[in-house]
């Protein structure tokens, strides 16, 4: 009887919780398992449940364009997360310096965070173009030499991705900075002060150390975004030239679709959350779901 | 450990100018000269003539200023087949985002609202899985939406895209309505329990009321999420219902004989248009969401 009752007073809770559940359970549990599953099959356009094995995995790591993919990616995450928190921290630290208009440059900074990849990577493709961008225009001005056209070479076009993307992303780790930079004890600020440490020091030493939980929380975000890029290639780059600028995200889309080959971008796709799991799988199991039952 | 209390500006404004501050604002100048190029090399292009555009000086203003590049874009830019400019893809967008929003954000709201009063067992791991999903990349998730919905039939409809921004923005909304419920006081639900309210009585008397402000940063959130993502709407809009976004590159890239660059900028530009408008309109909101979205309360 009470076992009952206890059953029937949540009962409009949980069928509201009906579509969360459908979801957690539904997509990001059984889809991601059924894309998994995939990746052993040798399905073409339509899944086929033949189970072979590793052998997409073993052709997929054997593929050009994967191990270019996977290889832009790395260059493209380390100097895009770089970047953005450098810039971001000095910009966050000059804006904290008691500056006047404030907030006009802290919209600047931010704004083009609020566009979206496609018109990031169109603008830049622009910019960078090699006969009526940047590189004409400095030209133009007597230095004939002058080359800044990244997009037409193999080699420099993912610096060009690069640069477009530490535009667009750089204004989230500032904001996200300078809260971390308001946050911290005037006293330490005066404690510096009266030792007499200079005021790079203090940044570099005593400041950065306590904002760690930003500077975490920061490579966090940017790290899932740098796995998700897939827009600003397609819109900048067409991942060209040639295949120079592709990566793994396009590469899961590309096969699935034209390609049509449903495997093998399942297993990339499989690849691509591996890391995932591993980085952020503990965090929200200690985070949320132990936490919170303690 | 007050937070607010230092958020203050500290010290007094500095009267005269030393040869640091010169150097703080010089470099506060040229950044902010990086930030704003673009922007500005965007609304100069689209403002003048081709035959100007070829001249090559990129960063000088209009000799005539000239909107036919924003009404070609606007309605007969070539989107691949068809040649009627953006317009129909702004349709879309704004009906995607207008359905999805509503949607998600109610969706979100009463997930949050249930987890945070109403700790049915289980609620951990469910929410435990929902962040998790915040994580997920979409390649994972793609394929198999797109099996299942072929299967019922919506696959290509506004029902089918609808339901995916609905999925893949349900961990995100989920988390800023549980972090904010998880703040009010827990007195203000037990008094209305004993005084007999229900579930949905209690949401829609007491929490709705509550939670404008958040649902407010919510609502900015997905609606410039769902209006600039690309992904889904290539995949799941079908033919009938590509986003502005999709049409966008479109046009950019299927151009047949000559590249009209100031329509493909003018196509930018007002593609930009709407995110850039909720940025400058409601910068604090705006802030909070990304704020709320970075870091877990």
């Amino acid at each position: 009887m009470k076992r009952k009752t206890r059953m029937w007073s949540n009962l409009s809770a949980k069928i509201a919780s009906i579509p969360m559940l459908i979801t957690a359970v539904g997509v990001f549990i059984l889809c991601v398992a059924y894309s998994i599953a995939l990746s052993f099959t040798p399905s073409r356009y339509f899944p086929k449940f033949d189970f072979i094995g590793f052998d997409q995995y073993i052709r997929l790591w054997t593929t050009d364009r994967w191990t270019i993919s996977v290889y832009n990616l790395l260059i493209f995450g380390v100097l895009f997360i770089g970047f953005c928190l450098v810039i971001g921290f000095i910009l966050a630290v000059l804006i904290d310096r008691n500056i006047r208009m404030e907030g006009v440059f802290r919209t600047i900074f931010l704004y083009p965070y609020a566009l979206s990849f496609v018109v990031t990577g169109l603008i830049w493709q622009w910019m960078m173009d090699p006969a009526l961008g940047i590189q004409n225009v400095v030209r133009n001005l007597g230095w004939e030499s002058f080359n800044f056209a990244p997009l037409t070479s193999t080699e420099y076009a993912i610096y060009g991705v690069v640069i477009a993307a530490v535009w667009q992303g750089t204004g989230l780790i500032m904001c996200l900075m300078l809260a971390g930079l308001r946050g911290i004890d005037r006293e330490i600020w005066k404690a510096a002060r009266v030792d007499g440490i200079p005021l790079w020091r203090t940044y570099v030493f005593i400041i950065i150390p306590m904002i760690r939980p930003v500077i975490v929380t920061a490579v966090v975000l940017k790290a899932i975004s740098v796995v998700r890029v897939y827009d600003l290639v397609v819109a900048q780059t067409g991942g060209g030239p040639g295949i120079a600028t592709e990566v793994p995200a396009k590469f899961v889309i590309d096969h699935f679709t034209e390609r049509g080959n449903v495997a093998i971008a399942m297993a990339a796709a499989t690849m691509m959350l591996l890391p995932v799991l591993l980085l952020v799988g503990p965090w929200v199991y200690n985070e949320y779901v132990r936490r919170a039952r303690a | 450990m007050t937070q607010t209390q230092n958020a203050v500006a500290r010290g007094r404004k500095p009267k005269k100018m030393s040869p640091a501050r010169y150097g703080l604002y010089g470099l506060l100048v040229i950044s902010a000269t990086f930030f704003l190029t673009p922007l500005y090399v965007m609304i100069v292009t689209s403002l003048k003539t081709l035959d100007e555009v070829r001249l090559g000086k990129l960063f000088a203003l209009p000799e005539t200023v000239t909107f036919d590049a924003w009404i070609k874009a606007w309605s007969s830019a070539c989107t691949g087949v068809t040649c009627e400019g953006i317009s129909p893809g702004f349709v879309n967008s704004v009906q995607i985002t207008v359905v999805s929003v509503i949607i998600s954000v109610m969706l979100g709201a009463v997930n949050g609202y249930a987890l945070s009063f109403w700790r049915y067992r289980g609620a951990n791991v469910l929410f435990g899985i929902l962040v998790m999903g915040a994580f997920v990349p979409f390649q994972a998730v793609i394929y198999p939406l797109i099996v299942f919905q072929r299967e019922i039939g919506i696959f290509g409809s506004l029902a089918g895209i609808v339901m995916v921004h609905c999925i893949f923005g349900m961990p995100i909304i989920t988390l800023i309505f549980r972090n904010y419920f998880a703040s009010l006081p827990e007195e203000l639900f037990k008094a209305a329990r004993i005084d007999g309210a229900g579930f949905w009585q209690i949401f829609v008397r007491i929490m709705m009321p509550m939670s404008v402000p958040i649902t407010a940063v919510a609502v900015i959130l997905q609606t410039t999420g769902i209006w600039n993502d690309y992904l889904l709407g290539l995949v799941f809009g079908g033919r009938d219902n590509q986003p502005m976004t999709v049409q966008l590159n479109n046009i950019v890239t299927t151009s047949y004989g000559v590249r009209e660059y100031n329509v493909n900028m003018a196509a930018t530009i007002l593609t930009a248009a709407v995110p850039l408008a909720i940025y400058f309109l409601s910068g604090r909101f705006f802030v909070k969401g990304i704020a709320a979205g970075a870091v877990k309360g």
